[in-house]
């Protein structure tokens, strides 16, 4: 375990060293948040609240999607598919840890960090800005902290599982990059789930991606009931459990063909 | 003359290198369709909710996406520079381009084309066709002209900006991430200005005009008579940008000393 705590130190670390990088991010994010703003104050015109969300808590939920995207995004589906490519895998597989595992680790590290150097200050910033509805209620940032840990495992597990396909296809770029399209649209990030038509709405329960963004945003709103955020968190922690098994599985098939390259 | 045959040989060779590779094209023509479909599903899911985005309906909306597409597909295909810091001035790329007879600017152009990318024009003019049909707009037969002339404008515009942009490499060589901001600035263009506080309005129209990619050129087309004006002010500001951005590169060319010993 101290080995994992540490792949989480050092990761935080590296982040560090290039911190100036990201002011600057935290700046295209807010631009992102007040696009959405302005769309939104013009979506809700004269109507009070759709689907049972006020503009404000809308505002609310775009800002902190945004912002709680910056904790759980990660690059590791890029870096695995990478060092799948280049051979360099061979020798984090000799290494004595689990090498997802340690990517998953080294994603915590930079979420861990940008936490502290982005979302925290990002939030201040925009709360300034546009107007934000931020409880004072406990449980409910309780609620969003777990929430968010998950999102981050099942976001996580899903660049996982991204990161390793890439190595049964030929043209791996196309594959992550349609991969984040399906997030930014399915997760709720750009669009919460209740506004899709019912249809959609349907399908979606069976899919992982609502875990990643709408659910913490719709707890931190406070736009779900106790038992919707109950629900919610049962959702997101039944899929982190289910997700494990095809990552195993296609590890273990994508292992033994890669001996047979390397011989 | 010498121009046009240099951009036509570029162009073959650019075309068999990528025919080469014909499954890559497929997947990256399907990656660009996602992309366009995940702001078309926007729109619709969000109008499914509201009739009217400041006095404009749903269609108009559509359409106003629909036009940007293609500008900017123009765009996108031949004015790849955001990557002109790391790609040129760092790795002493510029050096090799300046050395050869043909204004440099025309070959990183050329040297970085990216064709496929104006397929998302075509999904566009699709998008366009489709909205517009549903509006029943009226087409005149110079209305095509019209909207060739305004697309280059917007074309110019975006290039002006970005090519502004990246001759900030020649007088700083460091690393800034500028342009990934100006992509997402870019995307208000897309919106009615109109849903916008008043600064910001005013810099989409006349600081970073993209404004002039979106909404005001299509504002024509669907006969919104009193941005007629800016519609028409589309070529000009893409002429205007265009040069400051030539003329910044060429002052900035020539305070170039090559990053290398």
């Amino acid at each position: 375990m101290a080995k994992y705590i540490e792949m989480i130190r050092i990761r935080f670390l590296m982040m560090l060293a290039y911190r100036t990088n990201y002011y600057s991010g935290i700046l295209i994010y807010s631009i992102n948040i007040g696009a959405y703003y302005f769309l939104w104050s013009a979506i809700y015109g004269g109507q009070s609240s759709i689907q049972g969300m006020s503009a404000t808590q809308m505002t609310t939920y775009v800002a902190v999607a945004w912002m709680a995207r910056a904790f759980y995004f990660n690059n590791i589906d890029r870096e695995i598919a990478m060092e799948i490519k280049e051979g360099k895998v061979a020798i984090e597989l000799i290494r004595p840890y689990s090498y997802l595992g340690m990517k998953m680790m080294q994603g915590l590290g930079e979420g861990i960090f940008r936490l502290f150097f982005f979302s925290v200050p990002g939030m201040v910033i925009v709360g300034l800005i546009f107007p934000l509805q931020l409880t004072t209620n406990l449980h409910t940032w309780g609620y969003f902290a777990i929430s968010t840990l998950l999102s981050f495992m099942i976001n996580s597990q899903l660049n996982l599982l991204a990161g390793v396909l890439t190595f049964f296809t030929l043209n791996g770029e196309g594959l992550l990059r349609a991969k984040r399209f399906v997030i930014d649209l399915l997760s709720g990030l750009i669009l919460p789930i209740s506004f899709y038509p019912e249809w959609a709405q349907q399908l979606m329960k069976y899919l992982p991606f609502q875990g990643i963004s709408y659910i913490p945003s719709m707890i931190f709103t406070e736009s779900f009931t106790n038992d919707e955020i109950l629900q919610g968190l049962l959702f997101q922690a039944v899929w982190v459990i289910i997700l494990v098994i095809p990552i195993q599985f296609l590890w273990r098939i994508a292992k033994r063909k890669l001996v047979i390259q390397g011989g | 003359m010498f121009y046009i045959s240099i951009f036509f040989q570029y162009m073959s060779q650019y075309l068999k290198t990528k025919l080469q590779y014909r499954a890559d094209l497929l997947v990256e023509f399907l990656s660009d369709l996602m992309f366009q479909a995940v702001n078309l599903i926007f729109i619709l899911v969000v109008f499914g909710h509201t009739q009217m985005l400041h006095g404009w309906t749903r269609d108009e909306i559509i359409f106003i996406y629909g036009f940007f597409l293609v500008p900017f597909s123009v765009f996108a295909s031949f004015f790849n520079i955001w990557d002109f810091n790391e790609r040129y001035i760092v790795r002493g790329e510029m050096d090799r381009v300046l050395t050869r007879p043909v204004h440099s600017l025309f070959q990183i152009i050329l040297e970085r084309m990216e064709l496929e990318s104006l397929l998302g024009g075509v999904t566009g003019l699709i998008i366009m066709a489709y909205a517009g049909s549903r509006l029943h707009l009226a087409f005149h037969w110079y209305d095509v002209f019209i909207f060739i002339l305004f697309v280059l404008g917007g074309t110019l515009v975006y290039a002006g900006i970005f090519i502004s942009l990246a001759t900030i490499s020649f007088w700083s060589d460091a690393r800034s991430s500028i342009m990934p901001m100006m992509y997402n600035i870019g995307n208000y263009g897309r919106y009615p200005v109109d849903i916008y506080n008043r600064v910001i309005r005013y810099i989409l129209t006349w600081v970073l005009p993209f404004a002039f990619v979106g909404v005001y050129p299509s504002a024509y087309f669907l006969g919104k008579k009193e941005w007629y004006v800016y519609s028409f002010l589309t070529p000009v500001m893409g002429i205007v940008f265009f040069m400051i951005a030539i003329f910044l590169w060429n002052a900035g060319v020539k305070r170039y000393r090559g990053a290398g010993n």
